[in-house]
């Protein structure tokens, strides 16, 4: 076996290039090159990024069948708003919160419903996500159904990539370590795992928990950029939004997740203009889309150089 | 296969082709803050739910400010000009309704009419503060809709046209304790809804200080269609009033059934309860002993509002309901604001806004407080054999 | 004690229409593993056809229920053919998001269709009369309801335990492969159990038009999430389980209502199926068949 050399190299050059797209889109910003309109579809984009991918990690590598994602991302933005507006804590320590908060909320759901196989899994998880929702809704101090508006606006573009680029670092490096590859073999088959000596329940609740705490993440986002958290935004509707995006990208592949994160957003927006029929047609494409191409997007492979290498060359 | 040839020419097309989608979709931003251009025709932004939970809601609102529009443009507009709707679906969404906003902003509107609930409006309002746009809310109700509740000043540029929670909550509260003399009370209300949550916490608060007593608060949420068990438990309880904070798609079943079960005592509720839908569903039978606070009522004689319900059934072959009023008033103070700021200016119209006294809406005369809420007379509707009749009105 | 069982007699009429939107579900899963999240939406577009034919054509309850019936048999076939069918060897999440995709479509192109608002279910259709037993008000639309759902389980029962048709879809339920060994047309047989689960569904939804009076284009999720609810609690794909489900979930929606607290409805029977998943996690009807390695 070969020694792993770092490849210094290439590291940096993924750094500049992170930086470039940065200072880019920070530059359009400050100079209003980037409409009101833009600012608030990237941020949209965002948020769906990190919620698609930190649902794959649940769903995609580790094939576990979570509907309760939006139930988390409330539990984050909850957290977080209640942090910033209510105990006057700084954002960072807000977004930190969030994600321990909802990664918390995801160990103790996850513990006991991760024995639960398949679609009894989903039903669980979409329960939870249900009964987080009528908690809060009951719930007083953050004013029930109302809601807490007047959230001040703290997420900016900076948070938002620090927040994206952090999922993708986290999800990225667990799935390609020796973690990561427990992770997928529970997916692969979880009987054999566990025969090779697995501790699967280990791992799905690890991959749950982490998946969880950035849906957290997302949420305490979502909810100092768009002025007002209520529980019904976060219904199973929404969870089934996020599931679309990471089928939709392909089960297995975080780069999937990213690119049907930014096509749906992308769709949602241009579908706008056709406020009669834009779900209509959202409708169609899903399903033109899971019939021509059931896999996903990308399958279960990943988008890199070498993909595109690939597609140009023709046969490699 | 395909030769690698023939594959990167395919590539290219797609790429060609994606790229244009983008870009056709792409508006092109404004790239400097200019009022909108007076050549043409006003735009008018309409931020409202056409899809997701409140779809129905939204759409009525749109047809009545639609007709409003109509009509107006067909009495030759306003300051000489065509009204351009801009109708977007803001999907019951608040975030959605802030990019709308912002997708509006960019098509340089005069002002904003809607979203309907008090949530969507909320997400909508940064936009239009910041970008200093009027927003007519039709039908939100809660009070830190157009006042932020930390400081307390009023949002310049966000308005409504209907009543706030307290002041309806409040209403039949009175009108429990003293006109029906009733000493106890029980608060079955819409707990997904802001509004009837809002208004359940006023009624109670002005019923207790009577000296009334409320024997329990019960909860149903939007989609309700069963109501039974509920019920029987508050037959069990024996209040002398129940108070029905919600919409007539729920209320009405509800009250069908709370007479199935054989409960006789008065029912009161809130303008949400404004709807033909109301006798259809829950028969007139049913309905008496039932009273709801409003400003409006469809069986009104009231030149304007016969006219005006008239003209919605010609254009939609259906009855409005309450939302559809309030949108249709929200276009037409809004017309009044353009007339008497004599110039199609956002900030302009926002200060003639500030400014109305007795605007005749058909829900009622409005004079816009400090506050940005309408001061409009209120009246009990009390049904008898089907038919609304106008119990009391209450000056404010 | 009166109130108790005047609970239960509300319960009984509710958990009625949940059970038969669940059988659906749990045949159609039972077949081909695939949660049908368009079923309750199938009720819904049932329930407007029960509508039209009252309304339009001038039918009798009984008739409207059977067209309605007619048409959604249908349309769940042609569901199945279009959306469904191309999927059936590819992971079943990749249905799962075509079957949100048809509940949108069938959501919004009603609404496209015929708006958002509410249509009221014309009451010369039924006519409503209360009776008065010791007590108790029952309606005749409680009994309605209660009878002609028991009615459709029992027919439903008959054709998969007596019928050719019920053992080619046992069969097919039982091992695909097998089954078409045995000569059975698998296409057949699955479009077989859309047609019916589809129109068990529509008659549910007439029933919740005659039940409450009015129906939208909205009113399947929320049915079609307790159904599945109901399904997953009795232990889905089991057919008994499911009556059992819709049964427990009205019950417990109404006992929880009438003697609890009212706001926390939905989050208590939600709780209560992951209680009975954590105690028994195949559903209260599952058989616990082990893996197969």
């Amino acid at each position: 076996m070969q020694t792993k050399k770092i490849k210094w190299t290439r590291i940096l050059l993924e750094a500049a290039f992170l930086v470039v797209l940065f200072s880019l889109v920070q530059y359009s910003i400050s100079t209003h090159m980037l409409s009101q309109y833009y600012q608030i579809n990237l941020t949209s984009m965002c948020i769906n990024i990190i919620l698609a991918v930190s649902l794959s990690l649940i769903n995609g590598f580790t094939g576990q069948l979570s509907l309760g994602h939006a139930g988390f991302m409330a539990v984050g933005a909850y957290t977080a708003v209640i942090m910033t507006t209510k105990l006057d804590y700084p954002f960072l320590a807000a977004l930190v919160g969030a994600l321990f908060a909802a990664g918390l909320a995801g160990f103790v759901i996850g513990v006991p419903t991760l024995r639960l196989k398949g679609d009894y899994l989903a039903i669980a998880t979409l329960a939870l996500g249900e009964i987080i929702r009528v908690v809060l809704q009951n719930i007083d101090y953050v004013n029930g159904p109302a809601g807490i508006s007047g959230i001040p606006k703290l997420t900016t573009w900076a948070w938002l990539f620090g927040g994206v680029v952090l999922t993708l670092l986290v999800v990225v490096n667990l799935v390609n370590s020796s973690y990561g590859r427990a992770i997928i073999s529970v997916r692969e088959d979880e009987i054999a795992a566990e025969l090779m000596g697995i501790n699967t329940t280990k791992y799905k609740v690890l991959a749950f928990v982490i998946g969880a705490g950035f849906a957290g993440l997302a949420g305490a986002l979502y909810g100092h950029y768009f002025y007002i958290i209520k529980p019904e935004t976060f219904n199973f509707l929404k969870s089934f939004d996020i599931l679309v995006m990471v089928v939709l990208g392909g089960l297995g592949s975080t780069t999937g997740a990213v690119i049907a994160a930014i096509f749906i957003t992308i769709l949602t927006a241009a579908l706008q203009p056709f406020p009669e029929i834009r779900m209509i047609i959202y409708a169609l494409i899903l399903i033109v889309v899971m019939i021509y191409r059931p896999q996903g997007l990308m399958g279960n492979k990943e988008f890199s150089r070498q993909t595109l290498g690939r597609i140009w060359g023709g046969r490699q | 296969m395909f030769g690698t040839k023939k594959r990167r020419i395919a590539i290219l097309i797609m790429m060609v082709f994606m790229f244009g989608i983008i870009a056709g979709c792409g508006r092109e931003a404004p790239t400097n803050q200019q009022p909108a251009p007076t050549a043409g025709a006003i735009n008018v932004g309409l931020n409202v739910e056409l899809s997701g939970g409140v779809a129905s809601y939204g759409t009525n609102a749109r047809d009545g400010a639609m007709l409003a529009i109509e009509q107006v443009n067909a009495a030759g507009g306003v300051l000489g000009q065509q009204l351009n709707p801009i109708v977007r679906d803001c999907k019951s969404l608040p975030d959605e309704a802030m990019s709308v906003s912002a997708a509006l902003v960019d098509e340089n509107i005069v002002a904003q009419i809607g979203p309907l609930t008090s949530g969507n409006v909320a997400g909508s309002t940064p936009i239009m503060m910041e970008n200093k746009i009027p927003l007519i809310a039709p039908a939100a109700t809660a009070t830190n809709v157009t006042v932020d509740d930390k400081t307390g000043a009023t949002r310049d540029y966000i308005f409504r046209v209907c009543f706030i929670d307290p002041f309806q909550g409040t209403l039949m509260a009175q009108f429990a304790a003293d006109n029906l003399k009733v000493k106890t009370a029980v608060i079955y209300g819409d707990t997904s809804s802001d509004y009837a949550k809002g208004l359940a916490d006023y009624f109670k608060q002005t019923f207790t200080e009577k000296g009334g007593k409320i024997l329990g608060t019960e909860g149903f949420v939007k989609d309700d269609r069963d109501f039974r068990a509920t019920l029987t438990k508050i037959k069990g309880l024996g209040p002398e009033f129940i108070y029905v904070p919600g919409y007539y798609q729920e209320v009405a079943p509800l009250i069908a059934q709370a007479r199935e079960q054989g409960i006789t005592v008065p029912i009161g509720g809130p303008d949400g309860w404004d709807s033909p839908d109301m006798v259809t569903v829950a028969k007139a039978e049913a309905l008496n002993n039932t009273y709801f606070t409003n400003h409006y009522s469809s069986q009104d004689t009231d030149p304007k509002v016969v006219a005006f319900v008239e003209a919605f059934k010609t254009k939609y072959n259906k009855e409005p309901d309450g939302f559809a009023a309030l949108g249709y008033d929200s276009v037409q103070i809004m017309v009044q604001g353009l007339n008497d700021a004599q110039a199609a200016d956002p900030v302009k119209l926002a200060g003639a806004l500030a400014q109305i006294k007795n605007f005749e809406g058909i829900t009622g005369n409005m004079t816009i407080d400090t506050n940005h809420n309408p001061v409009k007379a209120g009246v009990i509707i009390e049904f008898k054999d089907g038919k609304q009749t106008m119990n009391s009105r209450i000056q404010p | 004690m009166q109130e108790l069982i005047q609970q239960l007699v509300n319960g009984l009429s509710l958990g009625a229409i949940y059970a038969l939107i669940a059988l659906g579900y749990t045949m159609v899963y039972g077949i081909i593993k695939l949660i049908n999240f368009a079923h309750g939406d199938v009720m819904m577009v049932g329930a407007f056809v029960g509508f039209f034919s009252i309304t339009l054509l001038g039918t009798n309850i009984a008739v409207a229920m059977l067209i309605a019936m007619a048409v959604c048999a249908l349309l769940g076939v042609i569901i199945e053919k279009v959306a469904y069918r191309p999927l059936r060897n590819s992971t079943r999440i990749a249905s799962l998001i075509t079957a949100i995709g048809v509940s949108l479509l069938l959501e919004y192109l009603t609404i496209f269709l015929l708006g958002p608002n509410q249509k009221i279910f014309p009451d010369t259709a039924f006519t409503v009369k209360a009776y008065d037993i010791a007590g108790l008000s029952i309606l005749n639309k409680d009994v309605f309801v209660f009878v002609s759902a028991v009615g459709l389980m029992l027919v439903l029962q008959y054709i998969i335990k007596y019928t050719k048709t019920g053992k080619a879809m046992r069969a097919v339920s039982l091992d695909n492969e097998a089954a078409i060994l045995m000569g059975i047309s698998v296409d057949k047989t699955i479009s077989t159990t859309f047609a019916i689960g589809s129109a068990l569904a529509a008659a549910a939804g007439v029933m919740v038009g005659v039940y409450y009076g009015a129906i939208n284009p909205l009113m399947g999720i929320i049915p079609g999430l307790k159904a599945f609810v109901a399904a997953v609690l009795g232990g889905i794909g089991i057919i008994p389980g499911a009556m059992v489900g819709g049964f427990v979930i009205g019950l417990l929606e109404t006992l929880v209502s009438g003697y609890g607290n009212s706001l926390y409805r939905d989050a208590v029977s939600f709780g209560v199926l992951i209680l009975i998943l954590l105690v028994k996690p195949t559903g209260l009807f599952g058989k616990d068949t082990g893996e197969k390695v």
